[in-house]
């Protein structure tokens, strides 16, 4: 990096794998909280008080666990060919790292928003799945996640599967419009997007006000599974640095 | 509330075990993604630590 002034000083900061392990140490417990305050009340509220569908009925509660994690499952796979390419770009470690971390929750939660549908969809349309495009293009979604896992494990070297793992997720990158506007460009059961930021929702503030508490609340989780496991990595790859030798030794 | 018993809380309007799967899968989901990386976190720890210890035995 020869010239140093045009990008701000936080980034130069997030590219050090010790200010990032001090920063998400300091970071977790008030995210934990948070989600913990937030998928609890969501849940409870999702269950028990929020209304019924008056043409679903109760088989509608499994929205507040779909919804948010079909929404994840997507802000994941952005965030990893994001991270992906800043790898790519400027060879940051961190950024790698971060990349590899997404990977398995983005996995895990790409099969409860596929597990959750298809659990919908038996009560809902008859069937538990249907080769439609959304559905076919998030099962895509999960198989992007499972390559990228796939190939984080069979190169040796960290930095060629760093690279490797960045350009398959930024080519799978194109699936992520696919998905979004698969309810708007095929024919399909599914029904289309709950949120959406130029219109209101098309249901009542009863039912969408949970959700939306749902959806923060699976951030915030997302937000600690993922520095859990960065952090991992960081102490792993950086072992032998002299801070990490400290912090397991002392 | 939604509901005028715990039994009928249960039953969900018939569709109870479609929506306790949903949400007991999401509790797996979010079980599995701390606890995985937590139990991660001590082998990498125990591993380090071993490492270091036979380091300072042989340098």
């Amino acid at each position: 990096m020869a010239d140093k002034k045009w990008m701000p000083r936080w980034f130069y900061q997030l590219a050090s794998p010790r200010w990032c392990y001090d920063i998400t140490g300091k970071l977790l417990p008030i995210f934990a909280v948070a989600a913990v305050l937030l998928l609890v009340t969501g849940t409870v509220w999702a269950l028990m008080f929020a209304p019924a569908d008056y043409q679903q009925g109760n088989s509608f509660r499994i929205i507040y666990i779909h919804v948010p994690s079909a929404i994840l499952a997507q802000s994941c796979y952005m965030m990893m060919a994001v991270a992906g390419a800043i790898g790519l770009i400027w060879k940051m470690k961190v950024a790698d790292m971060v990349a590899k971390s997404c990977a398995p929750i983005g996995a895990t939660i790409a099969i409860l928003a596929l597990a959750t549908g298809a659990i919908w969809g038996k009560p809902t349309w008859g069937s538990w799945w249907v080769w439609d495009a959304r559905l076919t293009s998030m099962l895509i979604l999960l198989f992007l996640y499972f390559g990228v896992m796939a190939l984080n494990s069979a190169i040796e070297s960290e930095q060629t599967a760093a690279q490797a793992t960045a350009v398959l997720a930024l080519v799978g990158l194109v699936n992520i419009p696919i998905i979004k506007y698969s309810v708007d460009w095929w024919n399909t059961l599914h029904q289309p997007a709950t949120f959406t930021l130029t219109e209101k929702p098309a249901m009542p503030p009863e039912m969408w006000i949970p959700l939306l508490v749902m959806v923060i609340g699976f951030y915030c989780f997302f937000a600690v599974a993922m520095m859990l496991r960065l952090r991992n990595e960081i102490v792993r790859r950086e072992r032998r640095s002299s801070w990490v030798r400290e912090l397991i030794s002392g | 509330m939604s509901f005028e018993s715990f039994a009928e809380f249960i039953d969900m309007g018939g569709h109870g075990l479609y929506v306790w799967l949903s949400y007991a899968i999401a509790l797996g989901v979010v079980v599995i993604n701390i606890v995985n990386p937590l139990m991660q976190k001590r082998q990498i720890f125990t591993e380090q630590a071993r490492r270091l210890r036979r380091e300072k035995q042989n340098p």
